[in-house]
């Protein structure tokens, strides 16, 4: 075939130039013969010849173009030729590339975090087929939650082992921490409980040693066996091989250790990495009413979701039906029967980052998306001053007869260039930017694990970002540059012809879009900047900083349930009693922790939730609570005596309105462990923040911690501890508590850090939407400046006639500014409107503000007004200084 | 239904030539297209060289080069068994269209 032989004569371009140019000559000599045949004479005959072929560089031209491999060796001599041009005006490639690679880069690694989070299949045997089963709705707050993955309890995912055609396999799982090492000085790691189905079903091999199965479940209570995630395996054991010898100290217990799994097996919760996997038991009294199981199953061929959640519908009644709890009342047992199962896909994972994070990165990719825009307009309007300073240049190739074409196609192909460029120094800087985001996601007590790697996805997405910059920023300085009329652009020598108003048009939509859309992140950035500074200072009705929580475990003390609220009295007695606490105080509820308990309760006619914290008589003290009326709790508020209740205003306004609350009774509905009983309100607080600072004010009920019924008693305390030492007295209570209790269980956060912690999704919206608020700022300094200096440099003839005539400085410096101001003004109008639209979107977002805030509305043009100022100020005062002699005389 | 081809009026008016002389030059093709046309229709070497160059990459048409009867030298091309095929195609399809045309133009 005829390109074979033209590839393999790549290398040989002069011999089929050589080719071409005799092919032509001897047809011109053809018909130069034939028309001295017709009489003409020889000179005459050639010039007809010549004639009747036109330009021959052009011609040639024409013929190559045919040939494939010669079109190709063309695109490599413009590659070549345009890089020449980058390495002579390396100022230029250099911003254009800076520009790019941070927009691009931008862009990638906001796309990389959410590609992560959200679109990547877990490296399991045919992800697309592994379907999660869920409550439709969930449930309600029904019963007791266990963590965000908690949708089964024991009873349900009992009957969905025994009935489940449409999948082949079921398993269950729950992540729950796990204490390595001895109880004092003991780790926390991540725990995975898993059915003994799990490995298998997935599609695990083992890396070491074997996988938990189905036998292993026999042995209840503590893990008696366990699984190593690979870089557990490799971190805290050491690497070493895995024989039937090889143990590890599991919450005080030597356990053996089965065997590792792969190292791309991180679990399934995208964005966390279990440690340590162990079978899951039946305990003989199950808990009918707690939620900490998430069931999924591998769908069988020829079954999907659709069918698979039909499937479970029509079990759903049955199964609800024999596995409701008791304890609690009619209405509650009917709402848990009327539940219905589905279907869901799991195949790229569960992950409540998701939830928590989907939207802020959405925005977050929004507003890069929008830096790269300004970005875009900034470069078109560099790409255009080239251009213009290169008509000379491109007259010239012109008139030696290079097509229109031909140099349209070499515009774009260095801004092609330019956009691969900044494309692949993106990429590369995509890397980085997101592993910083990851970190950033992290806090005091947590670690987002995500594998940042650059899969087709990623590559996909940058290519086609770099594609539409080249298009936004390139095309048309392009078309202007090939379109310029080689006659006008020689005569007119390089500064061209002033007043070629089109092309200044084009250069002021460019700002105009510069200042419209900076507007809108500036607005963005100040919304999020305020959101996160309201959540920092407010005030949520307790004392947040020195105070320290302490959650001790005394499982091993082996305490009967009846002496544990003495137990815990005591404890706090000790805690309070160390030199540096000035107060503590146990508590079953943390407060702004996120977790909650609620009851339902009824108060005369009115019949409601509330929430609900069994706490000490020190603890208004302790957390800076005032009493507002009645009395406080006190020692001899003991389940023996009368059953007393502290609320807060929410809860009067809600169920008592304007009658006095003390002596009111409160009565509060069964459930399973918490009987149903009768309270007296004997005292009242101000409203405090509950679980979480963005939540508006909550009902509370405070009962005493002594009157905390004896079957919800348990071997564990929360206490929270106010001092004025800072974390040094963490380590005073950890060494008193060791010496007194050998064998409890410590463990130490800071409140106020906790506190935070609950914001780092605020504190990311409103770092990045900042930085790139401020970026786009200073895109708009360059671009304005850059432009106002092109113009200014157009009209220097203009200007130095002016001044020659008597125009003043400041008339001068009025004729640039005007220009800003018009720019200004339509940038901002177009922006606010802009942003109003836009901020719809953030609605949800932010805490204490509204989208259309005006103060923020203002500020945001004041900025961006003196931004502008500054930045045509120069390039002003610059014309201002013109010598109107110089200016004339270069023409 | 023919295909509205009526700018591969140029590619067919090659084959064919070639396909009735056999081997020739560009130069060979210009004027033989306009002797047997009497002289109606003129080629432009502009559109001929670039048609020629563009078959010979289809591998329709292969060259040569070979002297002349008037001992130049000069780069002949002749029809391969693609672009036999090429050209009954062309034939078949152009008689269609020309068809086609007349119908409308004797509509009245």
């Amino acid at each position: 075939m005829g390109i074979f032989r033209r590839i393999w004569a790549l290398g040989n371009r002069s011999k089929l130039d050589r080719e071409i140019e005799d092919e032509l000559r001897e047809h011109l000599r053809m018909r130069a013969e034939v028309n001295m045949a017709k009489g003409m004479n020889p000179e005459e005959a050639m010039r007809a010849a010549r004639l009747r072929f036109g330009n021959p560089a052009m011609f040639k031209e024409r013929v190559e173009e045919q040939d494939a491999a010669l079109s190709f060796e063309n695109l490599l001599r413009d590659v070549r030729y345009a890089l020449r041009g980058f390495t002579k005006s390396p100022g230029f490639t250099a911003v254009a590339i800076i520009i790019l690679a941070l927009g691009i880069g931008a862009n990638t690694a906001i796309f990389q975090l959410l590609d992560a989070v959200r679109l990547r299949s877990l490296p399991i045997q045919q992800p697309q087929e592994l379907a999660e089963l869920r409550i439709i709705d969930g449930n309600h707050g029904l019963g007791v939650g266990n963590g965000p993955y908690s949708h089964f309890t024991i009873p349900m995912w009992q009957e969905v082992r025994r009935h489940h055609d449409p999948f082949s396999g079921v398993f269950a799982w729950h992540q729950a921490d796990v204490i390595i090492g001895r109880f004092n000085y003991g780790k926390h790691v991540q725990g995975l409980e898993v059915s003994g189905e799990f490995f298998n079903v997935l599609g695990i091999p083992p890396w070491q040693g074997r996988l938990i199965a189905p036998q292993d479940e026999a042995g209840c209570g503590l893990p008696s066996k366990v699984v190593a995630s690979y870089s557990f395996w490799k971190t805290q054991m050491g690497g070493q091989p895995i024989t039937p010898n090889t143990t590890i100290l599991v919450e005080g217990r030597s356990v053996q250790v089965l065997g590792v799994t792969p190292p791309s097996f991180f679990g399934l919760v995208v964005g966390d990495r279990f440690d340590l996997a162990y079978p899951t038991c039946i305990p003989p009294n199950v808990r009918r009413e707690v939620f900490n199981l998430s069931v999924m199953g591998r769908l069988k061929p020829g079954w999907d979701l659709a069918r698979a959640s039909q499937y479970f519908g029509a079990l759903s009644p049955g199964l609800f039906e024999s596995t409701a709890p008791t304890g609690y009342n009619a209405d509650t047992v009917k709402q848990f029967k009327s539940f219905k199962l589905a279907a869901y896909p799991a195949g790229s994972g569960v992950s409540d980052l998701r939830t928590t994070y989907e939207s802020s990165l959405q925005l977050l990719l929004a507003i890069t998306g929008l830096v790269l825009l300004i970005a875009c307009a900034n470069l078109a309007n560099l790409m255009l001053a080239r251009a213009s300073a290169r008509q000379r240049e491109m007259a010239i190739r012109m008139a030696l007869g290079a097509s229109r074409r031909r140099m349209l196609r070499q515009l774009l192909l260095e801004s092609s260039l330019l956009a691969i460029g900044g494309a692949v120094l993106g990429v590369a800087l995509a890397q980085p930017l997101s592993r910083l985001l990851v970190a950033s996601l992290g806090t005091s007590q947590y670690t987002v694990h995500l594998a940042i790697t650059t899969d087709w996805r990623v590559l996909l997405f940058a290519a086609v970002v770099a594609t539409l910059t080249c298009i936004i920023f390139g095309t048309i300085p392009a078309m202007r540059g090939a379109s310029a009329d080689p006659i006008i652009a020689l005569k007119s020598g390089e500064r061209g012809i002033a007043g070629n108003r089109e092309r200044f048009a084009f250069q002021r939509l460019m700002v105009i879009t510069q200042i419209a859309v900076s507007m809108v992140l500036l607005v963005g950035a100040l919304l999020f900047v305020r959101s996160y500074r309201n959540l920092m200072t407010l005030d949520p009705g307790l004392r947040e900083s020195g105070i320290a929580i302490g959650y001790f475990g005394f499982d091993e003390l082996k305490l009967k349930p009846e002496n544990e609220a003495e137990f815990k009295r005591q404890l706090v007695e000790v805690v309070r009693n160390i030199p540096g606490v000035q107060n503590a105080a146990v508590t079953t509820n943390v407060p702004l922790s996120g977790s909650t308990w609620s009851h339902g309760v009824h108060v005369g006619a009115i019949e409601d939730g509330s929430r609900f914290t069994y706490a000490d008589p020190h603890y208004f003290a302790t957390m800076g609570i005032p009493l507002l009326s009645g009395r406080g709790f006190t020692d001899a508020d003991t389940n023996k005596a009368p059953l007393v209740l502290i609320v807060n205003q929410a809860f009067v306004r809600k169920f008592i309105g304007t009658a006095e609350p003390i002596g009111q009774l409160v009565h509060v509905m069964p459930e399973p462990q918490y009987p149903a009983r009768t309270y007296q309100i004997v005292g009242t607080i101000p409203d405090t923040k509950y679980n979480d600072l963005r939540a508006d004010t909550q009902p509370i009920a405070f009962v005493p911690a002594a009157q905390l019924p004896v079957e919800a008693q348990g071997p564990w305390a929360a206490v929270m501890i106010a001092s004025n030492t800072g974390p040094g007295v963490i380590t005073a209570v950890r060494s008193t508590l060791e010496s007194k209790y050998p064998g409890m269980i410590l463990r130490f956060a800071d409140f106020q850090q906790g506190i935070r912690d609950n914001l780092v999704g605020d504190r990311m919206m409103a770092m990045l939407s900042g930085f790139f608020g401020l970026l786009a700022a200073l895109l708009v300094v360059v671009g304005l400046y850059g432009v106002l200096s092109y113009f200014i440099t157009r009209r220097r003839n203009e200007i130095g006639i002016r001044i020659a005539l008597g125009a003043r400085r400041g008339q001068v410096i009025a004729l640039v500014m005007w220009d800003t101001a018009a720019m200004l003004l339509i940038g901002i109008v177009l922006g606010v409107a802009l942003a109003l639209l836009a901020g719809r979107a953030a609605t949800a977002m932010l805490f204490g503000l509204k989208p259309y805030d005006l103060a923020t509305l203002a500020f945001a043009t004041m900025l961006l007004a003196i931004i502008a100022v500054l930045a045509s100020l120069l390039p002003a005062l610059k014309a201002s200084k013109l010598d109107p002699v110089a200016a004339l005389r270069s023409e | 239904m023919a295909k509205n081809d009526l700018q591969g009026a140029l590619d067919l008016l090659i084959l064919k030539s070639l396909s009735d002389l056999g081997s020739m030059h560009g130069f060979g093709i210009i004027l033989h297209i306009e002797r047997v046309s009497d002289e109606l229709l003129n080629v432009e070497e502009g559109s001929l060289y670039p048609a020629l160059h563009r078959m010979e990459q289809s591998g329709w048409v292969r060259s040569d080069w070979r002297v002349t009867d008037s001992s130049r030298k000069a780069r002949f091309y002749a029809l391969t068994a693609a672009g036999k095929k090429q050209l009954a195609a062309r034939q078949k399809n152009w008689e269609q269209v020309v068809k086609g045309v007349q119908a409308i133009l004797r509509f009245a």
